[in-house]
């Protein structure tokens, strides 16, 4: 639907958008997601028209927008602090893109009426917006965007200014407005958290480039590459080199740790005597105080470090034999019991050979 | 409490005395001159006098009635009132795209912009307008050039200087900061976000204009607008000097009636209608400004 072709966009000498091309479909929710810079917001803007690329072109539906005034995009935007006009009602901010394509005052104020509606915001109507909650103006944000049903809809950081209880609570709204609308909706966000939740896709940006487009669980099991890896979650890096390729099965030597066996990564070409990171999740490790000698694990020793209790679990920091300190996370599944072990604990480390994620460096 | 209360109070005193000796007195005496009579050289009569053991006093409503007397006096207020209401609105035309283009220019340049514009107020005001006297001279080059420009049409030559026209240019000229500044302050602090949420919207920069930026810089306006009216109502020192006889307004006539004609008390009468509608134009704008402050 929405096909953005080797975009780029040059600021002075910086260069905010490489050679960018992805392609989106209808009624996808889909996130742009990278940490500061890294041109998601850039990309945004040239999608919405306020900024016009340097190279590439834009495609919707098949036909190029790059020379159409954002005025005329069939689709809208949904600001960071909102952008709610200060001098209108609710309801005349609402009422303001049908006005401006020369709507019946009957149809308006029907479908204001509607809109408020959708949003579960009835009587705010004749309101102003500095009457309203930090939560009740976004809803009214996205029902001004969503009132002439537009065929995009490009949120950007939209729910950065609320607080972490009402941001959930806005994120799970957002899936169901979503779902019963249709509209494909792009959200820029640096929150991995909320670009897992709330997407289908999700494009990672990193210094201009896209870095992997997946789905969320794909993005979060196998990234391609350590930034992806390190950006998505919380990530372990042990830095190795193949050593051999097995059926499935790869040899990999960790600096400073010994040699370990993990599982082929998918789409990878892999050769002996590559530099490459596993990547281990820390729900995927696991550590206790006997030594095992399971079949299909990897066992490294180490001593506990460091520890973190966050109430649901407790992140546990293990130094290995290389100095290096690992993360794991154990569920504080019994009530009263806040803490396995003790920071100096001797303690084995130890992952299923599926559990680690090998990327190539 | 109690002490900040008291604090306050201090601070305010100076101010208050102030305005309370210089303008509040000051009116009320003016009040009062106005039902006295007019001393016979000049200053006022006695507003009372004691004879044969009775006390009289000696007030009089003539003053007022002459007011209305002939419509000579309220044609020439309401001359002076739309004096003041063109220049206001000019000054908004000539003031607004200026203080519009100083907003949005790169952050760096506007203080040296804003600079420019109060740049005139660093020579003296009668200075600036001699300068003008100069422009509009009949031998200046301004009038030549017209005058040269209607002779090969055929037109008779006109003068510049002495005519109602003069006065509004000069008067513009002098009160176009106090339009700009206000307006400047008040588009400064626009959300350019609200810009490109109307256009992303579907409006066209015109209707970005009208429906975004002009409602909400109306508090701006009509602080401007109250700035530039006032001090225009009551001035005499332009059209003294440029106005000739066409371009006469309502201060020149309370001039003469307290330095020539020495009638202080119709001086006063004068006085006083001037600032009943200064005033009124003061409540008016706040009103207005209230209002469209309300709905921001």
């Amino acid at each position: 639907m929405l096909e953005i072709k080797e975009i780029t966009r040059n600021f002075d000498s910086f260069t905010a958008l490489d050679k960018v091309s992805l392609s989106i479909e209808a009624g996808e929710f889909f996130t742009l997601l990278g940490p500061s810079g890294c041109g998601k917001t850039t990309l945004l803007r040239l999608i919405a028209g306020f900024d016009q690329p340097d190279g590439g072109d834009i495609l919707l539906d098949g036909k190029s927008i790059i020379a159409t005034p954002p005025e005329r995009r069939p689709l809208h935007t949904i600001f960071q602090n909102y952008a709610l006009f200060p001098h209108m009602t609710v309801a005349d901010n609402i009422a303001f893109p049908l006005r401006m394509v020369g709507c019946k005052p009957d149809e308006i104020d029907q479908r204001v009426a509607e809109a408020l509606e959708d949003v579960s915001l009835p009587d705010k109507g004749k309101h102003y917006p500095e009457a309203l909650s930090g939560g009740q103006k976004q809803r009214i944000a996205i029902a001004r965007a969503l009132v002439n049903r537009p065929r995009l809809l490009l949120l950007d950081e939209p729910l950065s200014a609320l607080d972490a209880k009402l941001r959930e609570q806005m994120q799970l709204e957002l899936i169901k407005l979503q779902q019963e609308i249709g509209i494909t909706f792009i959200y820029v966000t640096h929150d991995q958290g909320e670009a897992l939740a709330l997407s289908h896709r999700i494009a990672v940006m990193n210094h201009g480039t896209i870095a992997q487009i997946d789905e969320p669980s794909r993005l979060y099991s196998y990234p391609n590459s350590r930034f992806v890896a390190d950006f998505i979650g919380q990530c372990n890096l042990l830095a190795g080199t193949v050593e051999q390729i097995q059926n499935d099965r790869v040899r990999v030597e960790l600096k400073g740790l010994g040699p370990v066996q993990t599982v082929i990564p998918p789409n990878a070409t892999i050769e002996a005597g590559m530099a490459c990171t596993l990547t281990l999740r820390p729900e995927k490790i696991r550590i206790s105080s006997t030594l095992t000698q399971d079949e299909g694990e990897v066992h490294l020793k180490g001593v506990v470090h460091d520890m973190l209790y966050l109430g649901d679990v407790t992140v546990y920091k293990v130094e290995l034999a290389n100095g290096m300190l690992v993360e794991a996370l154990l569920a504080n599944s019994s009530a009263g019991r806040a803490r396995f072990f003790e920071v100096g604990d001797q303690v084995e480390v130890a992952w299923g050979f599926e559990a680690g994620h090998l990327v190539m460096d | 409490m109690q002490t900040k209360h008291w604090q306050q109070r201090l601070l305010t005193l100076p101010p208050m005395s102030y305005l309370l000796i210089f303008f509040a007195v000051p009116t009320v005496i003016m009040l009062f001159a106005s039902f006295r009579y007019a001393g016979e050289y000049g200053g006022l009569a006695p507003w009372y006098s004691y004879e044969e053991g009775k006390l009289a006093f000696d007030l009089t409503l003539e003053n007022w009635q002459r007011l209305f007397e002939t419509d000579i006096y309220l044609r020439l207020f309401a001359k002076s009132i739309g004096y003041a209401v063109l220049t206001t609105l000019l000054c908004i035309l000539l003031g607004y795209p200026l203080a519009l283009m100083i907003a949005r220019s790169p952050r760096k340049h506007r203080d040296l912009l804003l600079l420019l514009v109060i740049l005139p107020f660093w020579s003296n005001f009668l200075v600036r307008i001699y300068a003008w006297m100069i422009i509009f001279s009949p031998s200046g080059a301004l009038t030549h050039m017209i005058n040269s420009l209607l002779d090969i049409f055929g037109l008779a030559p006109i003068s510049l200087m002495y005519s109602p026209t003069a006065v509004i240019v000069c008067l513009v000229y002098v009160h176009l900061p106090f339009m700009v500044l206000p307006l400047y302050a008040n588009l400064e602090k626009h959300d350019p976000a609200l810009l490109d949420a109307a256009q992303d919207l579907g409006a066209t920069r015109w209707r970005r204009f009208w429906k975004i930026t002009w409602p909400i810089s109306l508090p701006g306006v009509y602080a401007g607008s109250i700035l530039v009216f006032i001090p225009v109502l009551g001035m005499f020192a332009i059209p003294d000097l440029l106005g000739g006889t066409d371009g006469i307004m309502i201060a020149n006539v309370i001039k003469q009636q307290f330095v020539e004609s020495r009638d202080w008390p119709f001086g006063s009468v004068l006085s006083m209608v001037l600032t009943v509608a200064a005033v009124l134009a003061v409540l008016l704008g706040a009103k207005f400004g209230q209002q469209a402050g309300q709905t921001r």
